[in-house]
């Protein structure tokens, strides 16, 4: 720690920040631009495309869709990852370990080849509902992350505690529900956000898996961009983004943003 | 306790992972096979120069990119792993910021940019440098920069923890020793830097060679990569067939790449592996 880096070497990496955050501040700039085009620097000052994202139904009915799939998703993922990740950690052998990677499948599969899978068996060889085959590619594309961050912060639980209990006389699932569970609380909620904001984020997997009436917003968003170059899809990047602020924020306090850089 | 309880709590887990994914994986490699021979489908692939030029095209965005985002992670990871503590952790909030940002509007932001009224052709205009708008969007160069731009937080996080670890009294004993700079880095910070360089490498490489939204957006049907061909067999011309027999040839490429960099890992660095 106590070696500085070399000048050019900082100035190096100030440029690459730049690269990284400055579209973004761009993408900003150009949402309060008070023009029909995109422009930057903008011209004029403007929220109407703010108002404006809020006029195109479009946006308002995929965000409530994107909404369900990534609320409802993720609780299912947790609700298969928790007694899985628990599992995984509670007894450690061979099998466990092979388990373990198992669940790091859904992640190694390309998502595009995935969604396109999953819409020919599913939707279109098993006939299901659009909504249900949305909801079920979701749950496994985010099933890594609830497995991993449980898995994470149960590596930290004490099982004596649990013991402890058990030879006191409670039986298991309460033992899990009121001593485990609360211990792990802030290890789950990492896992729901963070499983949250990929379902969310996601363009390959619900490209294949929309249908007629049912579209998610980042679909929407891929739809608009082609078609219309007004600053109403900068406004509602501005509005995700500061959505992201908020996610980071929850993040830190739960797991920590260090958790990225292992 | 009952020995079947870890089974009881591996199982739903493990079942959906099977229904959902490896089914329908294993339905669209029988789908492939749906030809006269069950290799008709990828000598077709293979057969075509259009084809064959979007798998050329796709490697070589990937492998560019990878190589790009090594360049601009290394230095950048060294500088954020030897800052204070506090302006550490804010250069790594500005890394995962972008990583958590939707691709679209990631994508979107370099439409902003490279657009014919976008911010690169107003400067240029500005200056005097061109009089009309040039096509920025839509080259091969539009999705590298993207897919660049998508990518490299990935790289940076991957080689922070590793750079960490590389103690500033190795790096003192390197100089005090009479090393250059540049010989410090190529024989001491490369080699131990290796295993986060496999690990980011993978990461890149494996996400750009099967990237959809900025291949889309950026490069459109002039740049066509092996994800947004799949999109069009499968969606436009219904060629089922071709569509699992890319997304097959998709699955096989990464993992004989996931493999070859992990071997390649271990020969460079043969303590650390």
């Amino acid at each position: 720690m106590a070696r500085r880096s070399h000048p050019a070497l900082v100035a190096f990496a100030v440029l690459v920040y730049i690269f990284l955050l400055g579209p973004l501040v761009i993408v900003a700039g150009t949402a309060f631009s008070d023009t029909q085009f995109l422009a930057f620097p903008p011209q004029g000052f403007t929220g109407r495309w703010f108002a404006n994202v809020f006029e195109v139904s479009a946006f308002r009915e995929t965000f409530w869709i994107s909404l369900q799939v990534a609320v409802f998703g993720t609780l299912l993922s947790l609700l298969l990852g928790i007694p899985a990740a628990y599992a995984l950690s509670r007894y450690r052998n061979q099998v466990t370990k092979a388990f373990a990677n198992f669940f790091v499948l859904p992640i190694l599969v390309p998502e595009i080849v995935f969604g396109f899978s999953v819409l020919n068996s599913m939707s279109v060889g098993l006939d299901l509902p659009i909504f249900t085959t949305l909801l079920l590619g979701h749950m496994i594309i985010v099933l890594p992350y609830s497995v991993r961050v449980v898995s994470a912060s149960l590596a930290n639980f004490d099982y004596s505690i649990e013991e402890a209990a058990v030879s006191l006389g409670s039986n298991r699932l309460k033992t899990f529900f009121t001593i485990v569970l609360p211990n792990i609380r802030s290890g789950i909620i990492a896992a729901f956000i963070l499983a949250f904001i990929t379902s969310l984020n996601n363009v390959p997997v619900s490209l294949f898996l929309t249908g007629p009436g049912i579209s998610t917003l980042p679909i929407q968003m891929l739809t608009y961009v082609e078609n219309f170059f007004d600053p109403t899809v900068a406004a509602l990047s501005v509005m995700l983004m500061s959505f992201t602020v908020v996610v980071m924020v929850a993040i830190e306090r739960t797991l920590g943003l260090s958790y990225f850089a292992r | 306790m009952k020995k079947s309880l870890p089974w009881l709590l591996l199982a739903p887990a493990a079942l959906a992972v099977v229904v959902i994914l490896l089914l329908p994986l294993a339905g669209t490699v029988g789908l492939t096979f749906d030809g006269r021979e069950w290799y008709s489908n990828y000598v077709a692939f293979f057969r075509s120069g259009l084809n064959l030029s979007v798998l050329y095209r796709t490697l070589e965005i990937a492998l560019v990119t990878t190589a790009i985002s090594i360049v601009l992670g290394l230095p950048t990871a060294h500088v954020i792993a030897r800052s204070p503590k506090s302006r550490r952790t804010l250069l790594i909030v500005c890394a995962v910021f972008p990583l958590l940002t939707s691709t679209v509007v990631r994508s979107f932001s370099w439409i902003v940019i490279l657009g014919r009224n976008g911010f690169v052709n107003q400067v240029l205009q500005g200056i005097g440098v061109i009089d009309t708008p040039v096509g920025l969007l839509y080259t091969q160069t539009a999705v590298i920069v993207g897919l660049v731009h998508l990518f490299t937080p990935l790289m940076i996080l991957s080689l922070v923890g590793v750079m960490e670890n590389i103690e500033a009294d190795v790096l003192q004993a390197a100089s005090s020793l009479g090393a250059s700079p540049a010989a410090t880095f190529r024989q001491v910070v490369l080699p131990l830097a290796m295993p986060g360089i496999v690990v980011g490498s993978v990461l890149v490489f494996t996400g750009s060679f099967t990237a959809y939204t900025t291949p889309q957006l950026l490069g459109g049907d002039r740049q066509t990569v092996l994800a947004t061909f799949l999109y069009q067999k499968a969606m436009i011309s219904f060629d089922w067939a071709m569509a699992s027999t890319i997304a097959v040839l998709m699955v096989v490429l990464t993992v004989v790449v996931i493999l070859a960099m992990n071997s390649l890992a271990r020969r460079l660095n043969p303590v650390g592996a």
